[in-house]
């Protein structure tokens, strides 16, 4: 059981470099945009999700209703219900208890290394996949909301020279990039860049809805048909 | 923005992010998404991401929404670096270079 926490610490430890510059970052960002530090603290430790918190607070900033900044912070997250779902059949069979903190928990590194571990080894028993688990993501939950309290602290220091009102876009798009390599997810990426500047005019950000949605669509679709090829 | 909207957010972006995370793992046991949910779902960063960036880059609000070369330049590196290395880290730190050079030398 130990020693499965500790190789699930061990195989999260790189993520330490990424989570703890981000959350910096989302502390120096949520306060610059008018949260203070007990609404800052409570975010990251109530959602637990980079981007989307990003996302909802750089909505607030821009005067967009609430209903907007929410839905969109949902939106940016609903890929963790692929995450639920594929992590289901390994630890589906845990208590009630254990599958709502686990719940609580799946951020797309624990994720990563977790689902990864569970495919390589499927016989491992249930108390230690969910030890590698916890594991994974001991090394990286506390120093996410560490890093955001002393950004958030620190935030107020920071000169506007440094262009700070840019951190937020020149992160999202570092978050994206990678994954722009397949036909797809270019096209997808492209109808949601378009739809999302004509649209710009629309009431409420309400563009930026329907840009995600056609995206979504044409993602799906053109996989679909590159499928049809093969 | 008021505080009463920053509070909703929060707690309304709280309690939904915990349930799509409960959602399966939860309730639904080991029964499989649809196919074409999946298919859906998986375009879901790359559909809203971009959208959301792109007015900001295009019309940044701290030039008071004129097309400025730093911010312009600082995007267009960092979508490379990170299409090309894969390196969200090294993407992030270069845009923030060139974002910092030009505005230095321009």
């Amino acid at each position: 059981m130990g020693r499965a926490y500790w190789q699930g610490f061990r195989a999260a430890l790189p993520f330490v470099l990424v989570v703890a510059p981000f959350g910096l970052l989302f502390g120096v960002v949520a306060t610059e945009a008018g949260l203070d530090i007990v609404q800052t603290m409570v975010m990251t430790v109530l959602v637990i999700a980079g981007a989307s918190q990003f996302a909802a607070v750089q909505l607030l900033a821009d005067h967009a209703p609430t209903f907007v900044a929410i839905l969109t912070g949902l939106a940016v997250n609903m890929r963790m219900a692929m995450y639920s779902a594929s992590l289901t059949p390994y630890l589906g069979k845990a208590s009630l208890g254990k599958r709502a903190l686990v719940a609580y928990l799946i951020v797309d590194q624990s994720y990563a290394v977790s689902v990864a571990e569970y495919a390589k080894s499927p016989k491992r028993p249930l108390p230690e996949k969910l030890a590698f688990f916890f594991g994974s993501v001991s090394p990286v939950a506390p120093l996410w909301y560490g890093f955001t309290y002393i950004g958030a602290v620190a935030g107020k220091a920071i000169p506007p020279e440094y262009a700070l009102d840019f951190a937020v876009p020149i992160t999202f798009i570092a978050i994206v990039a990678p994954s722009l390599r397949n036909l797809p997810q270019i096209s997808a990426a492209f109808v949601s860049v378009a739809v999302a500047l004509l649209l710009a005019w629309l009431p409420y950000n309400s563009g930026l809805m329907v840009a995600a949605l056609l995206a979504m669509m044409t993602g799906a679709a053109v996989e679909k048909r590159l499928e049809r090829r093969v | 923005m008021s505080d009463t909207s920053i509070w909703i957010t929060i707690i309304a972006l709280g309690i939904g992010t915990f349930l799509i995370r409960f959602s399966f793992l939860g309730l639904l046991g080991g029964r499989d998404l649809p196919d074409w949910l999946t298919r859906h779902l998986r375009y879901v960063p790359v559909a809203v991401l971009p959208g959301l960036v792109a007015p900001l880059v295009v019309w940044p609000a701290a030039t008071g929404g004129s097309a400025d070369l730093a911010r312009t330049l600082a995007a267009l590196t960092v979508l490379a670096i990170g299409a090309l290395t894969r390196s969200v880290l090294g993407a992030i730190f270069g845009g923030l270079a060139v974002l910092y050079a030009v505005q230095y030398f321009a």
